[in-house]
């Protein structure tokens, strides 16, 4: 009897404590007061100690948390108003962020540096995601092209996606397995929008890919880079921010953006609306604008910086590289992607199943 | 009381880890974006898509079992003929893999069977023709087979080992020839294990989409690719749940006819 009392006692204790624990969990968010900033951004895509010496100049407590894709900080900032002060989601996530009333504008008398951000990059967020520039402050930006081996495919043979679709690349060709990348690629190689929501055109690119498919070695993510460098495949679709690190690694790979224009990502430093530390948000965007602090970011994650006085203090080589910085033309052909609305998702996730399973 | 408080863990158990997510999956294939009712997801599996992946699915599911039998039944046999006392070395040498992680086993058929991989650059040094299968059907049965052989191994070498000696000393005695013991007591009296062996090897196989993804190379869609699909990509979970449904339609049915032969349980391993 007395076992069984001690038994009791401590499945009471263990529910306490899960009560305990669902209570913290629920009602731990509220402190308004406290000097600090809550950031909810991309796993690994803040250089090391760029957070300690935010801390120490302003005295603000970070408190940093991670996310793996968009669709998985969304249902958070839309559920549990008020958690984070500061978030990165990308383009496309942004334009729905913003119609849906969940973000606050930015106080530019507040953030200073944005000066240094280039116009350029600013011009693209206005005609697309952010119009009116209010929402968003680009942070990192990179832009997809086709990276070849140049000792087995001749420099300046590959200028366009339908090089994509050349025999002479049998079985090695690596395209990337990602929904509406690759169906964005197939439908500029038929000088459609990447961001088309047409029966017509979406079914033409699916087609297209699967003329492709018996051409493909593999449809590969993050490995695309690997099997690259490593011989397994001549051609292939990469971010241009692989290109730097695949080349110290493998000397003979290039890299090309596609003449009919191609896909490019922003991602940006936004605020919620209900947002509990807005001023330290703001400390926090114009800390992340100045030219030494893009510049360290640019130097660990190596992709593209929209920051033109980060880019400043590149070496000159670097300043005017292609690859990082593609000339204005290319830039104005290519698109971000747009959110298609959940219509739109299902006509591309339809298209791409049946270009999958042929 | 105390018997029943000592099982209120499983309970919570059982109704967390089986009972929600089922009701949730059932609440989301029954239902479209709006929330309204609708069985469009499940008839789904119907659109040559859905169909062709599942066909595939059962295709490939169906090869991988075969060979896993074809391997497992002489092994199990094998090992219940010798007489060497590392009888138990052996079947533990058949589980270590398992040991290890099932992505990673499965990577590394990746990086062997790889175009620039170890076992093709191996065959261009000794001039011989390079083997291709990477990113076709035959490396996703591979790789199947090479991730759920043990668990076709170890419920036949179970049940062959529960086989009382003095049965088959008897058959001989009798004056029965090795075939027929083989196949009048061996094989019989192994139909439990058999029917458990294949039910751990098929249900896996149909539904994977790890195997199908890595060794694939995104080239082949299996209907676990599609369910996943819908999940991370597409975010239409209503559609993937749907078609789960009719997964596990085909998972109770196979476990029911296996379960028919193998009525005393003889053959679960574990």
């Amino acid at each position: 009897m007395k076992l069984l009392k001690g038994k009791r006692i401590l499945i009471l204790i263990l529910a306490l404590c899960l009560l305990c624990v669902c209570a913290v969990v629920m009602t731990g968010c509220g402190q308004k007061d406290r000097n600090e900033v809550r950031i909810y951004s991309y796993g690994d895509y803040i250089a090391p100690g760029l957070i300690k010496e935010f801390e120490k100049e302003t005295g603000i407590n970070v408190i940093y948390d991670t996310f793996d894709t968009n669709e998985e900080m969304y249902p958070v900032i839309k559920n549990q108003a008020g958690v984070y002060d500061v978030i990165c989601p990308s383009d496309y996530m942004v334009e729905r962020m913003r119609n849906e009333g969940l973000l606050s504008k930015i106080d530019y008398s507040k953030v200073p540096n944005f000066k240094n951000i280039g116009s350029r990059y600013l011009k693209i967020a206005d005609r697309s995601y952010d119009p009116g520039n209010k929402y968003a402050v680009p942070y990192q930006w990179g832009i997809a092209g086709i990276m070849y081996n140049s000792s087995k495919i001749q420099k300046g043979e590959i200028t366009s996606w339908n090089d994509l679709w050349n025999k002479k690349y049998k079985g090695s060709i690596i395209m990337q397995d990602s929904l509406r990348d690759t169906m964005g690629a197939s439908l500029k190689a038929l000088g459609y929008s990447l961001n088309s929501t047409k029966k017509s055109e979406l079914s033409a690119a699916a087609d297209y890919l699967v003329k492709q498919k018996p051409l493909v070695y593999k449809y590969a993510n993050d490995s695309a880079r690997d099997l690259l460098v490593g011989n397994s495949a001549d051609v292939g679709v990469v971010w241009n921010g692989e290109v730097l690190y695949s080349q110290e690694l493998n000397k003979d790979l290039d890299f090309v953006i596609p003449k009919e224009g191609t896909e490019l990502f922003i991602d940006n430093w936004c605020v919620p609306k209900n947002a509990f530390h807005k001023s330290n948000a703001m400390k926090w965007i114009n800390f992340m604008c100045r030219a030494d602090v893009a510049y360290k970011n640019y130097e660990y994650l190596t992709y593209s910086t929209p920051n033109e006085a980060a880019r400043k203090m590149m070496s000159k080589k670097l300043q005017n590289s292609k690859v990082l910085f593609p000339s204005d033309e290319l830039l104005k052909k290519s698109e971000v992607l747009r959110d298609v609305g959940p219509d739109g998702d299902d006509l591309y996730s339809y298209y791409w199943k049946i270009f999958k399973s042929r | 009381m105390y018997r029943k408080l000592m099982a209120t863990p499983y309970l919570f158990w059982v109704l967390c880890g089986t009972i929600i997510p089922l009701c949730m999956i059932m609440y989301y294939g029954f239902t479209d974006r709006t929330g309204n009712f609708t069985v469009s997801n499940v008839l789904a599996i119907f659109q040559p898509v859905h169909a062709q992946a599942l066909g595939l699915a059962l295709l490939l599911a169906f090869v991988s079992t075969l060979i896993c039998l074809l391997l497992a039944f002489p092994l199990a046999l094998i090992l219940k003929g010798s007489s060497w006392g590392r009888k138990g070395f052996i079947v533990f040498i058949f589980i270590l893999p398992m040991w290890m992680n099932f992505l990673l086993r499965t990577m590394a058929w990746q990086v062997i069977l790889e175009k620039g991989g170890i076992f093709n650059t191996l065959l261009t040094t000794l001039h011989l023709p390079t083997l291709d299968i990477i990113n076709t059907p035959a490396a996703i049965v591979l790789g199947m087979v090479y991730d759920f052989l043990p668990f076709m191994v170890l419920p036949i070498y179970n049940t062959l080992m529960k086989i009382d000696d003095n049965v088959i000393e008897a058959a001989y005695d009798l004056g029965a020839t090795k075939g027929k013991v083989l196949k009048d007591i061996l094989l019989p009296l192994s139909v439990p294990g058999i029917a458990s062996g294949i039910t751990m090897v098929f249900v896996p196989s149909l539904t994977t989409f790890v195997i199908s993804n890595i060794l694939g190379g995104g080239k082949i869609y299996l209907i676990g690719n599609i369910i996943e699909q819908e999940f991370t990509t597409s975010a239409n979970w209503n559609l993937g749940s749907g078609l789960s449904l009719v997964m596990m339609v085909f998972i109770v049915i196979s476990m029911g006819a296996m379960s028919k032969l193998d009525k005393s349980g003889e053959g679960n391993f574990i």
